[in-house]
Formats: C-alpha cells, sequence, structure tokens
C-alpha cells in the first residue's frame, strides 16, 4: 500500500471514535504495540530533538524501501510514532519526501497535543523526511 | 474560615470548561489566577489614567504615579520593608536575581565562594554561575536528602571567611520544602556573607518579614500571587542597593546626564530604568490587598488541610511515589506512578480537565538527585476544593489504568 491509501486508512480509523479520550486510548494501545528499536541504535545521536519525553528514531534500507524503527520513553509519544512510522515505513525514500502530512490535521492530532508535543511531533516528522533524503543520496 | 464559595466567585476562569469538563486548576506554582479585584484594577488603569509615570505635568500622569508609588508602599508594608525605597519594581523574581547577580561583579574577586541550596530554580543558579565566570568566584552547594530537605550540617562546614553570597529559596517550586531560611541568613551573616532569598514560591502562602528576617535580599513575582505577569519585587536592604552599581542605564534611573558624566538617582529609581509595568505595579498593589482581605494565616491554615488530604488520597493510588516530604511543606504535590511517564499522565489529565505541570519544573538537579526525568506536580492554591483534589486522585487513578 501507498502512503497516501495508508493515510486515509488512518483518518477512518480515527473518525470511527467519538471522543478524544478513546483516541488517546487507541494511540496507548499503538504505542504498546510499536515493535520495539533495537537497544543499540538509543543512543544520543538517534534522539530527536524537541520533545519533553525522549524520542529515539533509527532508519535503515531493506531493498529500495527505507525501514524505521523507533522507541521513546513516554507512551503516548510512543502511539504519535506507532502512526508515523505505520505512514512512512516500508516505503520508497523519494515517496517520503514527497509525500504530504495533511492527515496529521485532519485526524485533528496537533489541535489535540500541548504545544511542546505538537512540536515534537513536526519535529519527527522532519527528521524522518531528513533519514529519507540522506538514503535517497545513497541510492542515487 | 475562608468563605470558598465567595472566594472562588471571585475568579471568573474557575467557571469556564477545558475538553467540556469543568476546570480543576492545580498548577498554581506556575502562575496562580487573577480575581476579579484585581481585573478591575488594571481596567481602571487603562480606562481612567493610563500615562507615564514621575515626570509628567499633567493631571493623569501624577494620578498614575501617585497609585504606582501607594502600590510600592502596599508592597513594603506587606514585606514589612523598613523603608518603601527598599523595594524595586521588577519584571519578576528572574529580574530580581539577575540585578543582584550583575551588581556583585565588581564587588567579587576570584577565589570568594557562594554558597546555594540544591533545591534551587534554574533561575537561581544559572545567573550565579555566569557571575562565578565573570568574577572566578567558585559555587558550592548545600545538599539534599531523600525527604528533600537541606542537609544543614552540610551548610555549616561550607561557610567559611571567604563566602561573600548565599542564595536559597524560602520555598522549593518542584517540591514545596520550606526551607529554614532564618537559620541560613544568621549563619551567613557571623561571617559577613550577604543573602539572597528567592521568595517565588513562598509568597503566595507566607508572609515574609524582611526586617524579622534579617535578609539582605528577597525577591518575589505578582504573577504567582494572583497578580498579573511581568511584574515583580526586590527587596533589599538600603545599605546593600547603594553598594551594588545599577543594573541597567537608560531614563528615569539618572539624576544629571552630561556626556562627560551621568550621576545617578536615588533609591529605588537608580534600579529602574526606563517606563516601568505602571498598570503591573498598581495591579500587584491590589493583589496584595486581596489575599490581605483573606488572610495569610486563613489561607495558610486551608491550604495545609488541603496538602494533607490530597497526600493522603494520592498515596492510596497503587505505585504512586511523592517527591518532596519534608516536615515544613507548602500545598505542593510532586509525584511519579511506577512505570509510567509524567508527560503521559499529565496529557491524559489535561483531557479530563485537570491542568497540573509535568517535567523538571526547571530544577534539573532536583531530578537528577532522585534519578528521574521529571514529575507530575500538583500545586494547590486557597481557592481550590477537596472535591477538586478528589476529581485529581479519580484522573490519576484512571490515567494509571490507561497507560500501563
Amino acid at each position: 500500500m501507498g502512503i497516501k491509501e495508508i493515510q486515509e486508512e488512518i483518518v477512518d480509523e480515527f473518525s470511527m471514535f467519538d471522543d478524544w479520550m478513546q483516541r488517546y486510548e487507541y494511540m496507548i494501545e499503538l504505542g504498546k504495540s510499536l515493535p520495539l528499536i533495537d537497544e543499540k541504535y538509543k543512543t544520543d545521536d538517534n534522539i530527536i530533538k524537541g520533545c519533553q519525553s525522549k524520542v529515539w528514531v533509527h532508519a535503515e534500507l531493506d531493498g529500495d524501501r527505507l525501514v524505521f524503527t523507533a522507541d521513546s520513553d513516554a507512551i503516548i509519544t510512543k502511539g504519535i510514532i506507532a502512526i508515523l512510522i505505520r505512514a512512512f515505513s516500508n516505503q520508497k525514500p523519494q515517496d517520503i519526501i514527497d509525500a504530504d502530512t495533511d492527515f496529521i490535521d485532519e485526524i485533528g492530532l496537533k489541535e489535540h497535543l500541548s504545544p511542546t508535543r505538537a512540536n515534537g511531533l513536526v519535529s519527527m516528522i522532519k527528521q524522518l523526511k531528513l533519514y529519507a533524503v540522506a538514503y535517497q543520496t545513497q541510492l542515487n | 474560615m475562608l468563605d470558598i464559595k465567595k472566594i472562588r466567585g471571585d475568579f471568573p476562569i474557575l467557571n469556564r470548561e477545558v475538553n467540556g469538563k469543568p476546570l480543576v486548576y492545580l498548577d498554581n506554582a506556575a502562575t496562580s489566577q487573577t480575581p476579579k479585584q484585581v481585573i478591575d484594577a488594571i481596567v481602571d488603569y487603562y480606562e481612567n489614567y493610563n500615562a507615564n509615570i514621575h515626570r509628567g505635568v499633567h493631571a493623569l500622569s501624577q494620578e498614575a504615579t501617585d497609585k504606582y508609588e501607594q502600590a510600592r508602599i502596599k508592597i513594603q508594608k506587606h514585606f514589612n520593608a523598613a523603608k518603601s525605597h527598599e523595594i524595586i519594581f521588577t519584571s519578576g523574581t528572574t529580574h530580581g536575581i539577575n540585578l543582584v547577580a550583575s551588581g556583585f561583579t565588581s564587588l567579587l574577586k576570584a577565589g570568594d565562594e557562594i554558597v546555594v541550596s540544591a533545591m534551587e530554580h534554574h533561575s537561581n543558579i544559572v545567573p550565579w554561575q555566569m557571575l562565578c565566570e565573570r568574577t572566578g568566584a567558585v559555587l558550592k552547594v548545600i545538599p539534599m536528602n531523600d525527604e528533600g530537605e537541606l542537609v544543614m550540617q552540610q551548610y555549616d562546614q561550607l561557610l567559611s571567611d571567604r563566602t561573600q553570597l548565599v542564595f536559597c529559596n524560602h520555598v522549593s517550586n518542584a517540591l514545596g520544602t520550606v526551607n529554614p531560611i532564618a537559620e541560613i541568613i544568621e549563619k551567613a551573616h557571623k561571617l559577613g556573607a550577604a543573602v539572597l532569598v528567592d521568595g517565588a514560591q513562598a509568597a503566595p502562602h507566607i508572609k515574609a518579614d524582611v526586617q524579622a528576617l534579617d535578609v539582605d535580599f528577597y525577591t518575589v513575582s505578582a504573577h504567582k500571587m494572583c497578580g498579573p505577569t511581568g511584574v515583580g519585587m526586590l527587596y533589599g536592604k538600603e545599605e546593600w542597593l547603594n553598594k551594588l552599581p545599577p543594573y541597567q542605564g537608560g531614563g528615569e534611573m539618572i539624576a544629571e546626564v552630561t556626556f562627560e558624566k551621568t550621576t545617578y538617582a536615588d533609591l529605588p529609581h537608580k534600579f529602574e530604568a526606563g517606563t516601568p509595568n505602571i498598570c503591573g505595579g498598581i495591579a500587584f498593589g491590589a493583589a496584595l490587598a486581596y489575599m490581605n482581605a483573606i488572610s495569610f494565616d486563613q489561607i495558610a491554615e486551608y491550604e495545609h488541610d488541603l496538602l494533607e488530604y490530597a497526600t493522603q488520597e494520592l498515596l492510596k493510588v497503587e505505585g504512586l511515589r511523592i517527591y518532596g516530604t519534608a516536615k515544613k511543606k507548602t500545598s505542593v504535590i510532586s509525584f511519579n506512578i511506577e512505570g509510567v511517564h509524567p508527560y503521559d499522565i499529565g496529557t491524559i489529565l489535561d483531557k479530563l480537565g485537570i491542568a497540573v505541570r509535568t517535567g523538571h519544573h526547571c530544577a534539573q538537579p532536583i531530578m537528577d538527585f532522585y534519578g528521574i526525568p521529571g514529575t507530575v506536580r500538583a500545586s494547590f492554591s486557597f481557592y481550590n476544593t477537596k472535591d477538586e483534589v478528589d476529581v485529581l486522585v479519580e484522573g490519576v487513578k484512571r490515567a494509571r489504568n490507561m497507560l500501563l
């Protein structure tokens, strides 16, 4: 499935909930099911700045696809990363670079996050795209 | 007995909803809410006598000057300063600390020692570190124990004839500990050292008497005690304020200016360069009048009950640990739940309409001491109720169930 289709799927899932408490419960579940990052990648180099909680992201190529793994010490943050990873992981770097991120606004995620967390979300997306740019250069 | 229903009626913001739930505001240590008596003072200023002060010849300027100087006298009386010109209007506690730290640059030399407590807010650490960098003075730290109390025997050992300055908060913002400042001041004075007390967290709960304490500098922010943001006061003993050079140059703080030499104005204007926060200063006075009409004794008694109740109820939550269990505390509870990040708890509580603070509370050394990334901090004011404590406890339980 392409990035656009996955994003539409996420928007559909979030529209099924009546209130934000349920959406948070869903994000927490997603966070708990996030595949763990290899401990050796939880280094200071892989920490994303701009988050009140710690976030580590690791990227590596699998053929022509870029695979992200990540972790956080806060579970809701992990849920947010899980959503982003679902949307962007296992895709071609150029598709990640080209992808828009409107789905974040469509599920209303940003406006329901505290300002520090919303900043963290922006930093996370930026970091995923930076990885894609770096690996695209490598592929070229 | 406080008439809480009547008091809550003074605070319009307490009627609002957050995320569809009635607001439960428990972030008072960050900023307190503003009663309509203070809001009225702000509106009155802008609607009726907004003007620049001290130099105007017209009526509005005179009225604004009178009200501003009356506010200074209210602050002087509240803190029992000997003279009104010992009260310097500032933009807040941080400004007051920086003013003193800057002033001591020319009074210190390499090898002099500065003693600071382990439980300071970053704003009472960083300016002194910068002062040390400028002068070559050395920073010494009074350690704390697991309960979050200063180890006073260590303080005795840190003091020497090299000690020039001692800094300590009256109450810790992260833990709520009330520090033994009278003892700290007395011991420092025996060795001729000056003492600055950061009163930001104490001022909403404890009426400090600067003469009885014999403190050299005491500084607070208005917004933590029902006043507006961007205004505060620094009390300094006259002899010290005369010794310190001006902090900022500008209008208001001069006596005479020529290109050859400028002479400075007398206290307090020497430290009040530029047009001050006139409205803020007047509103600060109104806030003190409001709190004194309720009475600080009554406030302290009520908040103590609230603290005991909240402590007892929160400790019933499985896996909850309170950081800061000093014998003398103000109504602040810092806590964590085993296995849960404080940020996650704060997020869920916010969805339930409950405002708390999460993080390191600008006191990273305390968090490092306990080996934690931060805490959830619930801080209570005299307008909070036991019912609100119950809402908090239920919210914490719900967050725990969701997050674990």
